[in-house]
């Protein structure tokens, strides 16, 4: 198949300026359309691969290749959603996707089609209400929403997802990984998901990437999540392939490499 | 405090029927009108009250000794012209305190605003960019500390006339509050919003407009605020030196007629206007960087 290894993460290694080693030897390729989560304990380098995928950070050995471009900088292909939502405080919810959309279509569309295109992403994430507001005056989740509309709305090669729900209450995060997952089927996205949430990787996921913890941390195993899509997550919740992917994780993180105890 | 609360509870409910009302009540827009009165009240009685205080006090001290400073009311008999009509012009420096005002305040506009674009400027290239930060702030941190009236005699051996070295010393008095301030702005901007620049390609310009400076723009008006209140003091000063009409030598004039009594008079006026360019320069900031408070 032509489109085997669309992204593709080659003996990545990231050494900061400090001498401090935090990823090694990190090899994964990903395939169009495949939804990856990467999970392991705080510290252990998770963010600083998806900044590398995102090219916000260099590699200091290795390299990432995207759609057969090697990456070096960051890009609107690699959208990045992040966790505190970083829209702009001083624009409004319509302007801060307008933004990303006049940057990235500026010769591609004309205006009129910038602004559906605007309002088309505002509606898949079901913000269209609150374009008028700035982010200050919407809630946590709210803001998140925001933030996905953004990144969608650059119509990314590849979705970076940081923790996207990492700092919203339950209820919230399971409204919003509901619309990822919706999201995800109609538009069949490659997506990018750091996370620490053992529910939302199996859930959400095609491949679970487990990672090994810092120093030096690299890809520990992966787990493949067998669950045919469209998931449910009620009816997701008994099934034999979920216990086992959920188990194979929690065996991963708490008993082969648990992290720090006073961290927990 | 208590009582409009009472007197709402006692209204009737809008579902009762009419009869029951037996008082006729203020209308709505009169009561409303009580409330914003009681607010204003609130804020304006404390500082006539002090006011009140200060310049009994004043009285009580100054009226046993009349060669010393001039009593309130001494000043009241003495400059009662100067205060009632600050708008006479008999030509020359004898004008009223309005026209002396107006004019340091043409210059405080002028150097004010060349500081203010300058300062900006500067203050973007010392926080954006880490070379110019370790060249120029060391430098910065020196000439800050020079006193406004130390640079006159330097601006005046470099200009050799009057007005523009007045400029120069508003200017260079002016300006270090904005550099510092706008600098730190610029270096505070959160990495999340510098990331969002990058992952959007976005060119040095865009970037400047649509992200540096209003993420910076509190920090600007903070400088700006200062500077000009910085920018008065070195007005007042310098145009002691520099003669001619202002209210600087209105005072120095006035010291040397030994009017001690108008003197009071042009610093009451010296205080209120500088107050009144704190608050505008305030609202302004308040204006342009409305949204832009961290959410």
């Amino acid at each position: 198949m032509a489109s085997r290894a669309y992204l593709s993460i080659e003996n990545v290694g990231v050494t900061f300026g400090s001498g401090s080693e935090v990823l090694r030897g990190v090899d994964l390729t990903v395939d169009r359309g495949e939804f990856i989560s990467i999970i392991g304990h705080s510290g252990c380098g998770k963010s600083t691969l998806l900044n590398v995928v995102a090219g916000l950070l260099p590699v200091t050995t290795g390299a990432v290749i995207l759609d057969k471009q090697a990456v070096d900088a960051p890009g609107p292909e690699r959208a990045v959603v992040f966790q505190n939502h970083s829209l702009l405080p001083w624009l409004s919810v319509y302007d801060n996707v307008r933004l990303a959309v006049d940057k990235v279509f500026r010769r591609t569309k004309s205006r009129a089609e910038r602004h559906a295109w605007t309002l088309h992403n505002l509606a898949l994430v079901q913000m269209t209400h609150a374009k008028d507001k700035k982010p200050a005056e919407i809630s946590g989740g709210m803001k998140q929403r925001v933030g996905l509309a953004r990144a969608l709305a650059m119509e990314p090669k590849v979705l970076l997802l940081d923790e996207p729900f990492g700092a919203l209450d339950a209820l919230t995060r399971a409204n919003l990984q509901d619309s990822v997952m919706e999201i995800h089927a109609k538009l069949g996205n490659t997506v990018l998901m750091i996370t620490h949430d053992v529910d939302e990787a199996v859930l959400l996921s095609d491949r679970i990437v487990m990672m090994t913890n810092g120093p030096a941390a690299g890809i520990g195993d992966v787990v493949t999540v067998d669950l045919p899509r469209p998931r449910s997550r009620i009816e997701v919740d008994t099934k034999p392939a979920y216990v086992a992917a959920r188990h194979a994780v929690i065996e991963f993180l708490y008993s082969r490499h648990p992290g720090f105890r006073s961290a927990a | 405090m208590s009582l409009p609360a009472l007197s709402d509870e006692a209204a009737p409910r809008s579902g009762a029927p009419a009869q029951i009302v037996p008082l006729p009540r203020p209308p709505a827009v009169r009561r409303r009108a009580a409330a914003v009165a009681r607010a204003a009240a609130a804020h304006v009685l404390p500082p006539l009250l002090t006011l009140a205080a200060v310049l009994l006090v004043w009285q009580v001290v100054t009226s046993q000794n009349p060669a010393g400073l001039p009593s309130p009311t001494a000043i009241w008999r003495d400059s009662r012209e100067l205060i009632l009509d600050p708008f006479f012009d008999r030509g020359g420096v004898d004008k009223g305190l309005f026209w002396h005002a107006l004019t340091s305040l043409r210059r405080v506009a002028v150097g004010f605003s060349l500081a203010a674009v300058v300062g900006v400027a500067l203050g973007v290239l010392v926080g954006s960019s880490k070379m110019a930060h370790r060249g120029l702030d060391p430098i910065f941190q020196v000439l800050r500390t020079v006193p406004p009236l130390a640079w006159l005699p330097i601006s005046l051996a470099a200009l050799h006339e009057a007005q523009p070295s007045a400029l120069f010393v508003i200017f260079i008095t002016a300006i270090w509050p904005i550099v510092i301030n706008t600098a730190v702005g610029v270096r505070n901007i959160p990495q999340d919003y510098v990331n969002v620049g990058r992952v959007l390609r976005l060119s040095p310009l865009e970037y400047f407009v649509t992200i540096l400076l209003p993420a910076a723009t509190p920090y600007i008006f903070t400088g700006l605020r200062i500077g000009v209140g910085m920018s008065w003091l070195a007005i007042v000063a310098s145009e002691m030196l520099l003669g001619g009409v202002g209210v600087g030598f209105f005072i120095w004039d006035q010291y040397n007629a030994s009017r001690i009594s108008d003197i009071v008079v042009a610093l009451v006026w010296v205080g209120l206007v500088g107050f009144a360019l704190d608050r505008l320069v305030a609202l302004l900031g308040r204006i342009v960087s409305r949204g832009a408070a961290a959410s």
